[in-house]
Order: C-alpha cells, then sequence, then structure tokens
C-alpha cells in the first residue's frame, strides 16, 4: 500500500494561492463595513493632557473616533498571557521574579512608545479615515525617555511604569554544577559581551482585523491574521466580557507569521468591540508603517559571558548574566528569556552553568517570540565563544566543538534543569558528530584550508564558519484534532492548529490518508477557526507538525478504530477478520467482500440503520488531543561560506550548508523549503535587519528602506544534508522544523567573516554584520595590529 | 498609507502644463511617474493641493541624438533609456549607471526628469549626469533655461527649479571616441540609494596619458561632487596603481556625506576613496582596450 | 478634479468608473473591482507584492494612482491561468517547485516574472533571475524555489 508520508506530495494550498484566489483578510469586504484607521504616538514617553477629537467626529464619512476612556468599564486591559506563564515545577525551581505589567488597549493618561494605539477613527474607507486622523489634535507633555537597556535599570532612570518600581519586569537564574570550582579549575578564563540586536518579523502581509456582530444570536464573526485564533477568541472574551460559545475567531490565509501574530493584540479586542458597539462590521488593516512600529519586535539581548576553560579546549563552566530588552511591556513571562537560558549550552556538555537573565522595559515597542525564540541570541553567544576559545587555544574551532559535545552514547542526556514546558529538559537522542562530519564533507572543510590560502595570494578574503543548535520543538499543552468521514465518503480533518505558510493542508492530509489508506486527495484539512474543535492551540515554536501532526495521527487512528467495528458488525464479523486498506474495509482473505468508507460512514448514522455497536456513540467522527510528555529536540548544524571585501566591508556568502534532525520528514520538500526560509530569516539577521531607535525613542527603521529584509540576490541556495533520528516522544517520530534555519546564520556568517580575515584578529560580537561596522573593525585590527597566532 | 485629498490635472500638451503650472505652481506638484512622489503621498510627507501629471505630454518624451549630446525628454523612462541602443552606443555611462537605479519595476514608471528633479544626492542620474557635465532644460510659461548641475542642485533634495518651471529634458554629452568609463557603487542590498556611487569619464592621449577626466560622486556630499583638483592632477599624468590611488584619496578631505544607519560620515567618506580607485582603473582599462577606437 | 472618469481595459475586459483621483491603483483594483489577487504588502514601493503589467511592463501598483491607468491596460494575476482553470506554465511551475508557502507575495513575483520571460525568451542564468525578481520580497522561502521555478517555467512553456 502507498504511503503518503515521506512523499513529495504537492500542495494543496497552491491553487489558490497561484490565482489570487486565496482569502487573506485584507481582501474580505462586508456589506455595511466602515475602516479603521489608528493614531499613533509620535512619542516614546509623553503624558496625555488633553485629546481634541470634534474636526475629526465632524469629518464629512467618519462614524466615531474612539480613546481610551470610551473603552473604560467596558474592554479590560492585558494582564499577562496564562498561556506563556511559567508551569509549578519550573516556577517552584527558578523562584523567578516576574512583575505583571498590563497593557492597555489604547493608551490612556500615558503613551510609553511610539507606535502605541491612541485613538481609532471609524469611517466609510481607509482614505477618508487617514484624513480624520490629521485632525485629532493631541497635547502630549513629553517625559524622560530611556531606550537603552543598561540606562534603564540604573537608579536614575525614569520608570517606566511607576507601579512596578523600577524597569525590572522579570529577574530568573538557572544554575548547574558548582560554577566556583570550575573557574578555579580552569587553564583559561574568557569574557566577553555579546549582543544581539532587536529585529522584527515581517511576514508580508501585515496583521488586520475584521468583525461582524449579529444581534439576531449575539455571534461575534472575527477574521484575524493571527497565528492564534484560540487565543484571541479566549482573550475577547475574558476582556470584553462575553460568553465565548459566541465568538468565533477565523484566520483565514494568513501571509507569513512567525512569532509576531502570535499572541493577541489590542487591535484584535478592541476592533470586534467596536463592530458590536456600532452594530456594523468593522475592518482594521495595518500598514506597513504601523507595523514596523506597533507589531511587537524581538531579539534584542545582550550577554555578558564568562567562560573557563582547560588547555585542550574543554569547557568546564559558564556564567552569563543577560538583559533582555522587551520595549515597554511584556506579557510573556519568560518566554524568550528562558529559552535562551535553556539552549544556551546547545549540544555541549558544559557541566557547571549559571545563568541569570533580567528582562528589562524601555520606551520602545514590545517583543514577543519570533523565529527562533531566544534560542538565535543564545547560539550567537555560544558558538562565538567556541571561536574565540579556538583563536585564544590556536585550535581549529571543529575540535573545540568535538571536545565538548554530548557523545551519542550519553544519549538519552539529562542537561539537569528544567525546558519551559516543566519537564526535565532531556535530549533525546542524534548523534552530533556524525551529523558535523556530514556538514564539514558537504562544505569540504579539509579542502577549504588549501583554498583558503590560494585565495589570500590573490588578495581575496573568503572565510568558513560554523554553528550548531538544539531546539526544543513541539511544545504543548496539546493539539487537537477532529477527523470525520461525510456520507459521501470523504475524510474531513479540522485541527486547532493554525497555518500561515506551513502546508497544514497538505502534510495532515499525508497522515491521514495513511491512516485510512487513501490518498491525500480524499482528505481535506481545515484549520484556522475555532469553529472547528472546542479547543486548539496555534503553530509557533516548530510545532505545527509535531503537535498537530501527532492529533490527526491520533483522531485518524481512533476513527479507523471505530470504523472497524462498525464494519464488523455490518459484516457480522470480528474485527480481527478485517484490514483497511484503500478507502474500504475488506475481509481477510476474501478481497471481494468489502464496505467502502462511505458505506460505513451511513451505517454510522443514528437511527434505526444504525450499525455503530451497543456502548459507543453512533457518528463517523473522532476527536483526539495530543498532549505531548514534553518537547522533542530537533538539531543541526551551518556552514557559512563567505568572501568579504576587504576594502568596502562588503559580505558575499559563497556557500551555505545545513544538515539537520527533524526526526520523521513528511514530506520533504516542505522541510527544505522551511530550511531555506528559515536560512534567509537569518541571513537577515545576520548582515542586514535592525531596528534602531534614537535616543529620543523615534524608530529611525521605519520602512522598508530602512529596515533591510534580504532580496532573492543576498540569499544563496542553501545545500542540505538530513539526518532522521525519531523522537519517542510522539507516535510519528517528529520533531519541529520550523524555526531551526533561522537559529544558526549568525553565529556562522560571523565566524566565517572572522575567519575570512585571519590573521587579522576580528571580534563580530553584535549584529548585524553591516559593512560599515565590519569594515571599522578592520581598520581597527589593522591600526592596532592585532593579529592572531 | 493612502493619499491625500488633491485635485488632479492632466495636461495634454506642454503648453497646458506650464500654463497649469504658472496658475497653480505654489500649491502643485508635478507627477510623471510618480516613483518618488507617490511613497510621499502615501506616507502624507507631500500634501499638495493640485497634482499636475505630465505623464501624457509627448513633447517630454522621447531620446534623440544632437551633434554633442544625446538629449532625453523630461517623461523618458528609466527603462527606455536602459534599453536605448543610442544610449549604448553614445553615452554607455548612462546605460552601466542606469541598470543601478531601483529595480526594473521602478524603473518602468520612473522617468529621468523625475529622477533629476528629485535631486536625492544618493540617486545615481544626478551623479551621471554631473559627471557628464550635462545639462538640464528648464522650461516655464515665460522661458527656457539651460542649466548646469552645478546651477541645478542646491541642497538635499533642493534645486533651482521654481513651482512655474518643470523640467524639458536632459542633455548627456557623448563620451568620445578613445574614452573609457565607470560608474561604481554600493549599496546594502541590491536596488537600494548608494551609499556612495562614482561615475567617470578618462579620456587617453595616444601616449596613454590622461587627456581629460570627468568625474562625479554621489552619496558624498549634499549634491554630486566634483572632485576638480583629483581631475586635474590626473590630467598629463601616465596612470598606474598609486596615481591612481593618490588621485582617489586626495579630495576625501571636502567631502561632507550625510551618515546614517547605513553608513556614517566616516566611513562613506573612506567608501568615495575605495569606490572612485576602482572606477579610474576600470576606466582606464575601457580607454586602452580602445573600447570606442 | 478631486473625482475622475477612468477607461482601463483590465484582464482584456475595458472598466469605466468614476473614482476619486487620489486612489491608488491598487486600492482600485481591490476594493472597487474585487480583483483581490494584488496583494498590498508596504505601499512604499519596496515589497513588490502589488506588482502588475501595465501595458505588458510590471510595475508597483501601489506607486500609481488609478487614474494614471486610464486608457492603458492592465493585467493582473487574475488573468493568468486559462478560463477552464488549466494553470498558465508559470503557476504550474511554482507549485511544481514548492515556490510559495503562505503565498502573499507569490502574485507579484507571477507577474514580474510572466514580463522577464516575455523579454528574455532564452533560458537565463540564475544571476539573471536573480536580479529580475530582486525587486519582490519574499519573507518564507528564502527564493531559491523560486529560481528553480523560473527554470521550470522556461521548459514548461516549450
Amino acid at each position: 500500500m502507498k504511503q503518503f508520508v515521506g512523499q513529495n506530495v504537492k500542495r494543496k494550498e497552491d491553487y489558490r494561492l497561484l490565482t489570487g484566489s486565496g482569502k487573506f483578510v485584507a481582501d474580505m469586504r462586508i456589506e455595511n463595513m466602515v475602516e479603521a484607521a489608528i493614531l499613533r504616538s509620535p512619542y516614546a514617553h509623553a503624558r496625555i493632557r488633553n485629546i481634541e477629537l470634534s474636526r475629526a467626529k465632524n469629518y464629512e464619512g467618519v462614524l466615531d473616533v474612539i480613546v481610551a476612556a470610551d473603552l473604560k468599564g467596558k474592554v479590560k486591559p492585558f494582564t499577562e498571557f496564562v498561556e506563556f506563564t511559567l508551569p509549578p515545577q519550573l516556577e517552584a525551581d527558578i523562584k523567578p521574579t516576574i512583575k505583571k505589567n498590563p497593557e492597555p488597549m489604547l493608551a490612556e493618561d500615558k503613551v510609553t512608545f511610539v507606535g502605541q494605539a491612541v485613538a481609532i477613527v471609524l469611517a466609510e474607507d481607509r482614505y477618508v479615515a487617514e484624513d480624520a486622523l490629521a485632525l485629532i489634535k493631541i497635547d502630549y507633555e513629553p517625559l524622560p525617555v530611556v531606550t537603552d537597556p543598561y540606562e534603564t535599570i540604573k537608579e536614575e532612570a525614569p520608570v517606566i511604569h511607576p507601579e512596578l518600581g523600577n524597569n525590572i519586569q522579570s529577574y530568573f537564574e538557572v544554575k548547574v554544577g558548582d560554577i566556583d570550582h570550575a573557574f578555579r579549575q580552569a587553564n583559561h578564563i574568557l569574557k566577553t559581551r555579546i549582543k544581539t540586536p532587536r529585529v522584527s518579523g515581517n511576514p508580508l502581509e501585515t496583521r488586520g482585523v475584521i468583525a461582524e456582530y449579529q444581534e439576531r444570536n449575539q455571534q461575534l464573526d472575527v477574521w484575524s491574521s493571527t497565528q492564534v485564533p484560540f487565543m484571541v477568541r479566549s482573550y475577547l472574551s475574558k476582556l470584553v466580557g462575553l460568553v465565548e460559545g459566541n465568538i468565533r475567531v477565523v484566520a483565514p490565509d494568513v501571509g507569513g507569521g512567525f512569532g509576531p501574530k502570535c499572541a493577541v493584540y489590542p487591535e484584535e479586542i478592541i476592533i470586534p468591540y467596536l463592530a458590536m458597539k456600532y452594530k456594523r462590521p468593522v475592518k482594521w488593516i495595518e500598514d506597513r508603517l504601523e507595523h514596523m512600529q506597533s507589531t511587537r519586535h524581538s531579539r534584542d539581548q545582550v550577554h555578558d559571558v564568562e567562560v573557563a576553560f582547560r588547555n585542550d579546549g574543554t569547557i568546564l563552566g559558564l556564567k552569563d548574566q543577560f538583559l533582555l530588552d522587551n520595549g515597554a511591556h511584556n506579557s510573556f513571562a519568560l518566554c524568550c528569556a528562558y529559552n535562551s537560558a535553556a539552549h544556551l549550552r546547545g549540544m555541549y556538555l558544559i557541566p557547571n552553568y549559571d545563568i541569570t537573565g533580567r528582562i528589562v522595559l524601555t520606551n520602545k515597542t514590545p517583543n514577543v517570540p519570533y523565529r527562533g525564540a531566544g534560542r538565535p541570541e543564545a547560539v550567537y553567544v555560544m558558538d562565538r565563544i567556541i571561536y574565540m576559545i579556538a583563536d585564544k587555544l590556536n585550535l581549529d574551532p571543529v575540535e573545540v566543538s568535538l571536545r565538548n559535545f554530548v557523545r551519542p552514547e550519553q544519549m538519552p542526556y539529562e542537561t539537569g534543569i528544567f525546558y519551559r514546558d516543566g519537564a526535565n529538559m532531556i535530549l533525546e537522542n542524534g548523534d552530533y558528530v556524525k551529523s558535523l562530519q556530514q556538514a564539514l564533507k558537504i562544505a569540504g572543510y579539509d579542502e577549504f584550508r588549501q583554498k583558503q590560502e590560494e585565495a589570500r595570494k590573490q588578495n581575496k578574503n573568503i572565510g568558513i564558519g560554523l554553528s550548531s543548535y538544539i531546539e526544543g520543538t513541539g511544545i504543548g499543552p496539546f493539539e487537537g484534532a477532529a477527523v470525520k468521514v461525510d456520507s459521501t465518503g470523504h475524510i474531513l480533518v479540522g485541527v486547532g492548529s493554525s497555518p500561515h505558510g506551513q502546508s497544514h493542508e497538505t502534510t495532515l492530509s499525508q497522515i491521514c490518508a495513511d491512516v485510512f489508506g487513501v490518498s491525500p486527495e480524499q482528505v481535506s484539512v481545515r484549520a484556522g477557526d475555532t469553529s472547528l474543535l472546542p479547543y486548539g492551540v496555534g503553530t509557533f515554536a516548530s510545532r505545527g507538525a509535531v503537535t498537530a501532526g501527532s492529533a490527526v495521527h491520533g483522531a485518524s487512528k481512533q476513527l479507523k478504530e471505530k470504523f472497524l467495528l462498525i464494519t464488523g458488525e455490518m459484516l457480522g464479523v470480528s474485527i480481527d477478520d478485517l484490514e483497511m486498506y484503500g478507502g474500504k474495509v475488506y475481509l481477510k482473505n476474501s478481497p471481494s467482500k468489502f464496505v467502502t468508507l462511505q458505506e460505513i460512514a451511513q451505517a454510522a448514522k443514528p437511527g434505526p440503520r444504525c450499525k455503530v455497536p451497543k456502548g459507543i456513540e453512533p457518528g463517523s467522527s473522532a476527536t483526539y488531543y495530543f498532549v505531548p510528555p514534553t518537547v522533542t529536540f530537533s538539531s543541526g548544524f551551518h556552514v557559512a561560506v563567505v568572501e568579504v571585501d576587504k576594502e568596502t566591508g562588503f559580505v558575499d556568502i559563497l556557500r551555505y550548508i545545513v544538515v539537520h534532525d527533524c526526526g520523521r520528514v513528511i514530506n520533504p520538500k516542505i522541510v527544505d523549503g522551511q530550511i531555506q526560509g528559515g536560512v534567509a530569516q537569518g541571513i537577515g539577521g545576520a548582515l542586514y535587519e535592525e531596528i534602531i531607535y534614537d535616543k529620543n525613542g523615534q524608530l529611525v527603521t521605519g520602512t522598508y528602506m530602512d529596515y533591510l529584509i534580504p532580496t532573492a540576490m543576498e540569499v544563496p541556495e542553501v545545500e542540505m544534508g538530513h539526518q532522521e533520528y525519531l523522537s519517542p516522544h510522539n507516535p510519528m517520530g517528529i520533531k519541529g522544523v520550523g524555526e531551526g534555519g533561522a537559529i544558526s546564520p549568525p553565529a556562522a556568517i560571523a565566524n566565517a567573516v572572522c575567519d575570512a580575515m585571519r590573521p587579522l584578529k576580528i571580534e563580530i560580537n553584535t549584529l548585524p554584520i553591516s559593512p560599515n561596522k565590519l569594515r571599522s573593525l578592520i581598520e581597527e585590527a589593522e591600526r592596532t595590529e592585532s593579529v592572531l597566532k | 498609507m493612502k493619499p491625500p485629498k488633491f485635485s488632479y490635472l492632466r495636461p495634454n500638451n506642454l503648453q497646458e502644463a506650464l500654463d497649469m503650472l504658472a496658475e497653480y505652481g505654489d500649491d502643485a506638484k508635478i507627477m510623471s511617474g510618480g516613483q518618488s512622489l507617490i511613497p510621499l503621498l502615501n506616507m502624507r510627507l507631500s500634501t499638495p493641493g493640485y497634482i499636475i501629471d505630465i505623464g501624457r505630454v509627448e513633447e517630454l518624451k522621447g531620446i534623440k541624438e544632437e551633434e554633442d549630446a544625446i538629449v532625453i525628454g523630461g517623461i523618458t523612462r528609466h527603462v527606455d533609456v536602459e534599453k536605448s541602443a543610442l544610449v549604448q552606443e553614445k553615452c554607455p555611462l548612462l546605460t552601466e549607471g542606469i541598470r543601478w537605479v531601483g529595480h526594473n519595476q521602478i524603473r518602468t514608471r520612473g522617468t529621468i526628469g523625475g529622477s533629476i528633479a528629485h535631486a536625492d544626492p544618493s540617486a545615481e542620474l544626478p551623479c551621471i549626469l554631473t559627471a557628464l557635465r550635462g545639462e538640464i532644460v528648464m522650461v516655464s510659461s515665460e522661458e527656457e533655461i539651460t542649466v548646469s548641475p552645478e546651477e541645478f542642485f542646491l541642497s538635499y533634495l533642493l534645486t533651482s527649479l521654481e513651482p512655474n518651471q518643470l523640467i524639458k529634458e536632459i542633455r548627456f554629452p557623448k563620451i568620445k571616441k578613445g574614452s573609457g568609463y565607470a560608474f561604481e557603487e554600493v549599496a546594502r542590498r541590491h536596488g537600494d540609494f548608494a551609499l556612495v556611487e562614482v561615475a567617470v569619464v578618462i579620456e587617453l592621449d595616444d601616449d596613454g596619458t590622461i587627456a581629460d577626466a570627468k568625474i562625479a560622486l554621489g552619496g558624498a556630499n549634499s549634491v554630486p561632487f566634483i572632485p576638480e583638483a583629483a581631475e586635474e592632477f590626473l590630467i598629463g599624468k601616465l596612470p598606474d596603481d598609486s596615481i591612481l590611488k593618490e588621485a582617489a584619496t586626495l579630495q576625501l578631505d571636502d567631502l561632507d556625506p550625510e551618515g546614517d544607519i547605513h553608513g556614517s560620515k566616516e566611513y562613506r567618506r573612506y567608501l568615495s576613496g575605495v569606490l572612485l580607485e576602482r572606477a579610474l582603473n576600470r576606466a582606464i582599462d575601457r580607454a586602452r582596450e580602445g573600447v570606442f577606437a | 478634479m478631486s473625482n475622475c472618469n477612468v477607461k482601463i481595459k483590465i484582464n482584456g475586459e475595458v472598466i469605466e468608473k468614476e473614482i476619486e483621483s487620489r486612489w491608488l491603483l491598487s486600492d482600485f483594483l481591490r476594493d472597487k473591482l474585487g480583483l483581490t489577487g494584488t496583494h498590498v504588502g508596504c505601499e512604499h514601493g519596496v515589497c513588490g507584492a502589488c506588482t502588475i503589467l501595465l501595458n505588458g511592463e510590471p510595475v508597483r501598483s501601489c506607486l500609481m494612482l488609478a487614474v494614471q491607468a486610464d486608457g492603458l491596460e492592465v493585467e493582473t494575476v487574475e488573468s493568468l491561468a486559462e478560463e477552464d482553470g488549466t494553470f498558465h506554465p508559470i503557476q504550474q511551475a511554482f507549485a511544481n517547485n514548492h515556490a510559495l508557502q503562505c503565498g502573499f507575495c507569490t502574485p507579484g513575483f507571477l507577474m514580474s516574472v510572466k514580463n522577464f520571460m516575455e523579454t528574455h525568451p532564452e533560458l537565463p542564468t540564475d544571476d539573471e533571475i536573480r536580479e529580475a525578481i530582486s525587486g519582490n520580497l519574499c519573507r518564507c522561502t528564502g527564493y531559491s524555489n523560486i529560481i528553480k521555478a523560473v527554470k521550470d517555467a522556461y521548459v514548461l512553456k516549450c
């Protein structure tokens, strides 16, 4: 029987998206709809003294203008996203300080970052709404601004939210082993500061919400460009005080998410509220300028690291104190910060480890997890350190890596800490040595040094750099799937995980098809709709295939089981005599005797003709919630080969190699696509992208002319190798793959650039590696004659 | 990001356009391709009362050859210049440089006059025109005036174009046979505005000495910059690596680029020297190869 | 005038409408004609999602007023497939090569590529393809499958 898991099944999503018949939120229009435009704060920190709305309200075509006062008592602020709060085991272990940090829907008496929503205009169309924005007059009293994470923790810094006492919103510490002892034993101690700046996920589709309220049955329909429709529904219900069952949230075609759409935003609460209040459908589509300012940013970590190691490169211990500059609010508990702490040691043993993280607030846009979510930052720290150790000891960095890896015979390896889901963090399987060797072989690492020498003679600077990562993927708490066979024999799958490019309709139909022994053509997958299931979580944290895949697998198996029972009843045989394939159930040894899925589905209907055995609910559907015991660890190696134009400081990526393990591969082309796309974003972070604020908290990179997303000219084709160590944590052995590509490029590229400049000693410990920055480093190294041995 | 309200006027010929300018000039913006103006409208950074769309004024369109120059009508599109065999033959520096303007989807709408009038110091056309010592022909309902780039470009996004004037045509001098040329640019990404760009035309004597050097730097100052001392230094010299290096760095202190997040003042200044040296090398190689011999 | 009458041939059909002169062509296509296949990504001419063909050439429909297209011919992504729904070779090649993920930027790429193939009849190099699509941003695919798709489209076209 043909298996579809593992095959390059063509995507079911493509037809509509290629013909322009997809439906993104902005593509929708509803009769009698009004459009919203949002006035956003031009100040990073200011008191609102007065708001004058009359001219805007009287402008022709304006329905109304709404400010915070209009929401008072009607819509509550965000306090924290409970989905991200710590499980009790973890809480008890690390005893963090986390101050609750409410975020108002619209700024009330003061604004705390540029881009914060202050007022909303509802008008006949967006053009008119924008005209009216210009007529709103707000009297601001500017307050002192703080944008630097080190400034904001000083005693004298202006306190952004006085109720918190200071700007340190969270604090935690993770310890393993005896760090002081390790440092006493070391031959060398290296100390450095490594920084990953603020970036923005920037999906090509901005955010957007449409809401329609029907008084007839109090039904509130919301369409939002979100990764988490169930979470939007839940907060709408909580914050506006609505019956949850009356709310339906749909994420239609979503044009990329990458993390920034993985939480609820004020607009997703206010727009539906306004649709109810004014009894007219309301549409709000974020424009790119708003997106740059108000869709949450990410990364922005500075690590002060000390590492203790022996002459042979063995790392004995690592101390790290880091700051995560979260902007003006944090509703995500320790999410990215704890991810960084948990992943920083990566595949390296490092038996003694002491890391403290502080999440600090500044007058910038709030942060959110973005592809990698704390891991690119950690990997950048760790793999720069491997290279710095190698430089110090005059060893090849590969040798230093090999000296410190968790060995295959140590698997499953207990890391000695909890994961964010509260389980012991255990690297379950994999062979890092073998993976590294595979990557080096593809890269031609051994021959490269020769080439490098020859290139140097021609005054060309080429270099090779490595990075490795592990990633806890497929986080819980659960994901759901409902599978049913309709009266025509077609299989319908509904899942709680909501896609935005990941190809759920294709991959999940492959999984279901294999269970029933049908073609994926016979399976339709629906997602991104809270009406499909009672509970759902979403697509983020490399969890779609692991959690939704396992849920579909589980639900399909349950329904298959039920169908065999029904067939047994229909044919008067034991289910042991039956087998299912090709969309039919056959009597074993008698292949001419069979019933079709359609016939079974009809026999599952309640009523006198029902053939469902007694004690079992009639019906041709099954719902299953997959609850993973813990995350599953994907891993990979990245190798970058670069050429540096020494005179200009420009970096050209000549080759890029990835070898990775994501367990069972459902659809190879889709997996490769995730890797290639992740690497492109990683290259963005390595060489081009940075969100920059000036001292006044003004966003300097507010357009696509300043925030540089790589084009086809900047992203090479990734050469890939695969390892397939099946995870024991789910029935199909899947590990997540969505984020991996984005985790290692900054480290691999920075290491390659440093390597290219040898023997000049260049240390790239901040990103992006802009030509200006690199040129300054080269100049400085030349001036001080800083040369490696 | 939607344009504010304005009145839209579309003249059918040059006279109509000039009449409209005379009437509404102070409160009007001329639009040809709109590739610089519409982003400003969408961001509401420009809120003109009137937009005079000269995109259909046929008299302003076209590429023609005169004795010393290729004369390009103000609303001729980048893509038409890029593909012009005449331009490629007589003024290949322009063909080489124009490919650096944005992307194809911009060049299909953007016009030569629009780019010159916008006067972005990092834009390619102002730099090329300055290097070639070209001319800009401005016209109003009263008169027609021809000015040099130095007279035209006053500062960052500021020109001597009066509200009642528009750019009729631009004269790009032909590159003489026996000359070499080069356009060098670096930008953060392909298609971005230049960090720095350099346009060079070098004429060699039969003995290989430099008979004439014309240079302009873009992105290195608030207007395209002509390093006159470097040009003079080169003339009469037999070029070699050290001479070119010296010429390239001779006037770096005279540059006053605007520093921004993509490159500091110092970096752009330094980069100007690197690119100028590269451009000089390439131009001289071309001249030596006798591309036009 | 703040309102204008326009007559534009869109996907082969002549459309006559009165519109506000400030309306962008992208909004006109999407909101007034329901041609929502043309997507709007940045509205300042960088991302290329809104690329359409104007008289056969690729342009940013967010950097054009609808009134500027008066009397001209516009093609959008909706015009590519055959009437019976059969893919255009470029669409087929994109599907064959997993050249799209979320699909938001895709219509812009398709229109840029259509013009590129028409103006470059011989199979181009990878570098030429990269340059041709460099005015279209994609945040999902990392471009390499798009480049493969363009090459594949040359094969399918034959």
